[in-house]
């Protein structure tokens, strides 16, 4: 059942669709606040996964229709496990369908830019080949990567907090700001005329 | 005339000491009846006298299985079965009538009597072969939607006949106005077009009548909830519509057919069947009673090789038509082996229209006493043919391995499911089942919802689905699950106790009124049950705890981690029912347990409860030291 406090602006023609995967938004801090900086952008349809879809019943024809309507598509998402949460990733099982996203057919997010945004609560140093992860979010990623370039889309450098949670509000603020400029210069040229 | 109480009991005396002896030797009820009326007939106890006042009371047996035939042949089906009915029924009537009148003019009958003979001895017995498939188990699968096709050509072709066999008179009519027990015709002495109009009118009233007069008669009587009156106003409509046809000089059966068919599509078909069925079963058994009874033995005593001739000649002649037909159109050898072997009697139509063409002056009585003997013999033989048939299958079966059984494809009437009470609750169940491919019959007592309903195209019937005999009717043998979802308390427990106690294979799910309710339809045999409020109000609660300010997801796991607690407290306090005291405190104390165990989810996630993944306090902590750790580095 969808809810008029989903933040789900009407679908534009072009522009970035900011899909949020977040279970316990209330308890987050630094995903809210990049959120909540992105989708005032215009040109920015913001959904947000965990509050569409709490039962975990996706409107696959509604999401497909919204992926081919923008020009870019933004994932942002608490790493969780060194994936995305599992709402995300059904919504990329069910929707990013063969013969639509893939395959034979399956052009509908071809030429278009994906983006990922990730907040970890792990400072930077522990995605290091000497860090305790072991590995850089660059390797982390290399899923939706490798899910991008299969749907023959482009892969914007991804935008990564570190620690989270231990970051104060001045410095979750700046980041926010970063995100907001950064999600703004991925919005297609025309905006400016 | 004798006594009719003494009448009443030889009649019902011979049918209850003959039909279980014959049913236990497996000859059937049909044989037992016929038994029976041969012994108490005056040819034989003497018993009884003339039975010919009897046997107008008897016919209206098959006035009312006609009714019932007609009960069960919706319109739809009628168009499904047309190659069936039209193309091997047309095929065996033309073919038996002909192959038969040639073998009687082989033994010099005039070509008009033979043609007659034929005609009447293409006739197979309805109820002796729907009687007879049911018990084999027969009756649903490919040989008895043949079977049933053929049967119902002949039942249609009794009307043209009536108008064609005197024209193959050869004496002048002995007593024409009153032919074939159909006397009494009122319209008789009308010219001609005036007799079309009256007969071309009472099909018409039946028709209309049953449409737009009998439905809104039910549904007042339906409403007045009056079981007998229910049972009498059938019997009426069915007396009514017979006689009706007499008036105008048309078979009764037909009529009742025809009012049938009318009925078919109504929410009234299984209340009907219902309540129809036992007086067809007994006026049927008194029909064959009246057949057995009017066997002229000693005529039979002077013939007997004529006899033996005669019933053998018909049997093997139906038979091997019917097979060839069967064959022609594509069965199997052993479906067309049934059924040849099924319809190869005379018929009860043929006892009619031969009485009939002795008074037309077509057929000589002698004849004519010759050729009831060998149809009433030739159905008493039909048992036995079946039995002989079955042991042909199994050599069959036992000389190829790999014989395709019979697979009923006649299966449009089987329901997956039954639902009993199609009211707000069964209703939302009942589209979620359509919608996903299983077929349910609907049972509902409350004639208002059922004309809404059906306004809205579904298929319900009339029933109190608490009476055996209806849910058996809907077919509740046979279905795999049973949705009860009346609206009465006691109802619904009296319905799960009655159908677990009859069906025991049959998954009952029930609807309750409360956890009581529920722990009360447990104990009576209902497999799973659902507390008819539960899930809605922890939706309503669901929906409340966003509109306080929860998120989607969390009121969603919030309500989900209620049920699943409630769930876990109703298992865990079963056994405690009926102990008032013992149940009350556990309850208290489980009440308690769940709201503190609801209250630690909201302060903070338990692991393992609800969100402990989320729940990033701990991992919080330890980041922060890391983190200054990482910064004194």
């Amino acid at each position: 059942m969808t809810n008029a406090s989903t933040g789900q602006m009407t679908p534009a023609t072009s522009g970035v669709l900011l899909v949020l995967a977040h279970p316990a938004l209330e308890r987050s801090r630094a995903n809210r606040a990049l959120a909540k900086a992105a989708k005032g952008l215009s040109g920015v349809t913001f959904k947000d996964l965990y509050e569409t879809y709490p039962d975990f019943v996706i409107d696959i024809e509604t999401e497909q229709a919204a992926l081919t309507a923008h020009d870019v598509v933004a994932l942002q998402f608490p790493l969780y496990w060194y994936s995305t949460p599992a709402l995300m990733k059904e919504w990329l099982d069910l929707v990013w369908l063969h013969g639509f996203a893939y395959g034979e057919g399956g052009e509908a997010l071809k030429g278009k830019k994906m983006f990922v945004a990730c907040t970890t609560g792990a400072s930077a140093k522990a995605y290091h080949a000497h860090g305790y992860n072991r590995f850089s979010m660059d390797e982390f990623l290399r899923p939706l990567e490798q899910t991008a370039h299969l749907c023959g889309m482009e892969w914007a450098t991804p935008f990564v907090v570190h620690g989270a949670a231990v970051k104060d509000d001045a410095a979750l603020k700046a980041e926010a700001e970063r995100y907001r400029a950064r999600v703004a210069s991925l919005l297609p040229a025309k905006t400016e005329a | 005339m004798e006594n009719i109480l003494t009448q009443t009991l030889v009649y019902l005396g011979a049918a209850v000491v003959s039909v279980p002896i014959a049913k236990r030797l497996g000859l059937g009820s049909v044989l037992g009846y016929l038994i029976a009326g041969v012994l108490i007939g005056p040819f034989a106890l003497s018993l009884v006298g003339d039975q010919a006042d009897v046997m107008k009371f008897a016919e209206f047996g098959v006035v009312i299985l006609l009714f019932l035939i007609g009960l069960e042949v919706q319109p739809s089906t009628l168009w499904d079965m047309r190659k069936a009915i039209f193309g091997l029924g047309g095929a065996q009537v033309v073919g038996t009538a002909l192959t038969i009148a040639a073998a009687a003019l082989a033994f010099g009958l005039p070509w008009q009597t033979a043609l007659a003979v034929g005609l009447v001895l293409a006739m197979s017995s309805t109820a002796i072969v729907l009687q007879t498939l049911d018990e084999k188990g027969l009756r649903q699968g490919p040989v008895g939607r043949a079977a049933f096709g053929v049967l119902l050509l002949q039942d249609l072709a009794v009307i043209p006949l009536f108008a064609l066999l005197p024209l193959l008179a050869i004496s002048a009519p002995q007593h024409a106005a009153e032919a074939g027990g159909h006397g009494g015709s009122l319209v008789a002495t009308l010219p001609v077009w005036a007799q079309t109009l009256s007969v071309l009118a009472a099909v018409a009233a039946v028709v209309g009548g049953g449409r737009y007069l009998v439905r809104p008669l039910f549904r007042f009587i339906a409403k007045a909830r009056l079981r007998e009156i229910f049972t009498a106003s059938a019997l009426l409509i069915v007396v009514a519509v017979a006689s009706l046809m007499q008036t105008v000089g048309l078979s009764p059966a037909l009529g009742a057919f025809l009012a049938g068919v009318v009925l078919a599509e109504s929410e009234f078909r299984r209340e009907l069947e219902t309540d129809i069925e036992p007086f067809r079963g007994l006026l049927l058994g008194l029909f064959f009673m009246t057949v057995g009874a009017g066997v002229d033995l000693p005529l039979v005593a002077r013939q007997p090789l004529t006899l033996v001739g005669l019933v053998l000649g018909l049997m093997v002649l139906k038979f091997l038509v019917m097979y060839g037909i069967a064959r022609l159109f594509g069965a199997p050898k052993r479906g067309a082996l049934a059924v040849a072997t099924a319809l190869a009697q005379g018929g009860e139509f043929a006892f009619v229209l031969l009485t009939f063409t002795v008074g037309a002056g077509v057929i000589g009585a002698q004849l004519a006493a010759l050729l009831t003997a060998a149809i009433a013999v030739s159905m008493a033989l039909t048992p036995v043919a079946m039995i002989l048939y079955e042991r042909v299958a199994a050599l069959m079966d036992a000389a190829i391995p790999d014989v395709t059984p019979d697979t009923g494809d006649f299966d449009e009437g089987e329901p997956d499911i039954i639902i009993a009470g199609f009211g707000r609750f069964g209703q939302i169940t009942g589209r979620l089942l359509a919608a996903n491919g299983f077929k349910s019959t609907v049972l509902d007592s409350d004639i208002e919802q059922i004309e809404l309903l059906r306004r809205f195209g579904r298929r319900v019937h009339y029933g109190d689905a608490t009476r055996l005999d209806l849910l058996r009717q809907a077919g509740a043998d046979r279905a795999r699950m049973l949705i009860v979802a009346l609206d009465d308390r006691e109802k619904t427990v009296e319905l799960v106790e009655t159908a677990r106690k009859a069906f025991p294979d049959l998954t009952i799910l029930a609807r309750a009124w409360d956890r009581r309710h529920a722990y009360d339809l447990l104990s009576n045999g209902a497999d799973a049950v659902e507390r008819e409020t539960f899930e809605s109000a922890l939706a309503l609660g669901s929906t409340a705890l966003q509109k306080l300010g929860f998120r989607a997801h969390r009121a969603h796991r919030a309500a989900a981690f209620f049920r699943r607690h409630d769930r876990r407290m109703f298992e865990e306090l079963r056994p405690m029912w009926g102990q008032e005291e013992a149940y009350m405190l556990a309850s208290r104390d489980a009440a308690q347990t769940m709201d503190r165990l609801l209250n630690a989810d909201l302060h903070r996630m338990r692991p393992g409860d609800a969100g402990g993944a989320w729940d990033t306090a701990s991992l919080d902590e330890e980041l922060r030291e890391r983190a200054q750790q990482e910064g004194a580095d």
